[in-house]
């Protein structure tokens, strides 16, 4: 029986630690600043679009795209879910991406694009990481679709 | 033709119709566990082996070396991961027995299937089930300590989830399994026994990814003891770096505790395995 209950704990303390979530407010706040600020973001996305143009795969989706206005939009976006001073008020995640038909692969392949800005520009493992939580959340408004 | 010239024609074929696996993101297929499952070392995950996404098919190999005061284990096998929806993998152990100067072998089959959801992505954690179908090939010792049978099968069910940046930013992993056995010392000792003929047990893994290559962490398995030899618990604390998607090496401090009959089982366990 003492199996199941030490079980029960384990679950248990797990469910507490995400509970913890609540006490991130406050490092949620510090993201914005941590990455840099408005030009931390201009450049992690100027980062992004250099690495998505090496990327075969990639680039074909960003075809009929605009540079610019996807820049702005990313910029917006990115500095909306960090708690920085900026509401995006572009389309939404479901406008942008139906139709394109984003596999699974391709979308992790993406994330690790995004990654691999996010060390270009020296964002440290921590904060990529809290970024990346913010994002996966839109997973499902991408994705084959 | 033999079996495995058959099997490696069988990948042959297999290859040009096989866009190259590496659809998910590092780290997070895991390593390969000793009974030959994608997973911890000790304990079967939810995930499935290697990098394959819904498209693509991986295939991995491993060799892993467990050494503990008394006893040596040997383990090489591999993994069909098909979809990320399959796993079939295959495993086969030996075991020395230090003060018998004898080798135990085992070949174990596993077949996994992902019920639900992504480690990463999903609302709720990435859920599968499993079969690990033993056949222990020395079976002398196993009778001679009271097991009643040289083959049995193990049947999981396995949850686990990723939390990205849950830990002052670090990803932590968890999975929780719970499986259905009969096995003695994981079937080495043979099947079922005076003292019980088949259990649940409760396994269960934490990691940090302290950055993108590597991961540290504990795994806690329950044990049964059907032959009332003291069966004890497995634990152990583990180091797995990924340099890259194709190589993995995993560093392991066990602690088997009393292994047939023998006590403070530890020592330390090394895996290398490669996905493609």
């Amino acid at each position: 029986m003492s199996k199941y209950f030490s079980t029960v704990i384990f679950v248990f303390a797990l469910q507490l630690c995400l509970g913890c979530s609540s006490q991130r407010v406050e490092q949620r706040e510090a993201l914005y600043a941590e990455i840099g600020g408005h030009e931390g973001l201009e450049s992690l996305v100027d980062a992004f679009v250099q690495r998505i143009v090496k990327d075969k795969v990639i680039l074909p989706y960003f075809a009929k795209s605009s540079v610019k206005h996807f820049k702005q939009g990313f910029i917006n976006h990115l500095c909306g879910l960090v708690n920085g001073p900026c509401e995006y008020n572009g389309d939404s995640m479901i406008d942008i991406h139906t139709g394109m038909n984003i596999n699974e692969g391709d979308f992790n392949r993406v994330v690790e694009l995004l990654i691999q800005a996010m060390e270009d520009v020296g964002i440290p493992y921590s904060s990529q990481n809290r970024i990346l939580a913010k994002l996966a959340v839109f997973r499902a408004e991408i994705i084959k679709i | 033709m033999n079996r495995r010239f058959s099997f490696s024609l069988l990948l042959l074929m297999l290859l040009p119709i096989v866009s190259f696996a590496n659809g998910k993101i590092l780290a997070t297929p895991g390593v390969s566990q000793v009974e030959g499952s994608g997973g911890g070392g000790l304990v079967p995950w939810a995930q499935l082996a290697g990098y394959a996404t819904e498209d693509e098919l991986a295939f991995s190999a491993f060799c892993t070396q467990a050494n503990v005061k008394d006893f040596q284990l040997n383990s090489c096998g591999g993994q069909v991961n098909f979809y990320d929806r399959l796993e079939v993998s295959f495993v086969k152990q030996h075991f020395d027995v230090e003060p018998l100067s004898l080798t135990l072998s085992q070949d174990i089959l596993g077949l996994k299937l992902r019920l639900y959801g992504d480690l990463l992505y999903s609302t709720w954690p990435q859920l599968s089930v499993g079969i690990q179908q033993k056949s222990l090939r020395t079976a002398d010792v196993a009778f001679s300590l009271g097991a009643k049978d040289d083959t049995g099968t193990d049947f999981y069910l396995a949850a686990s989830k990723l939390h990205l940046g849950l830990l002052a930013g670090y990803n932590v992993l968890w999975n929780v399994s719970l499986r259905y056995t009969q096995a003695n010392e994981m079937g080495l000792l043979g099947f079922s026994g005076p003292n019980g003929n088949g259990a649940l047990q409760t396994e269960m893994s934490v990691a940090v990814l302290f950055n993108k290559h590597i991961a540290v962490g504990t795994e806690y398995r329950h044990k049964p003891d059907n032959l009332g030899l003291k069966e004890d618990d497995w634990q152990d604390l583990f180091l797995a770096w990924f340099p890259n998607k194709y190589v993995n090496v995993t560093l392991a401090y066990l602690d088997l505790g009393t292994l047939a009959g023998l006590s403070d089982q530890k020592g330390w366990y090394l895996s290398l395995s490669g996905s493609y």
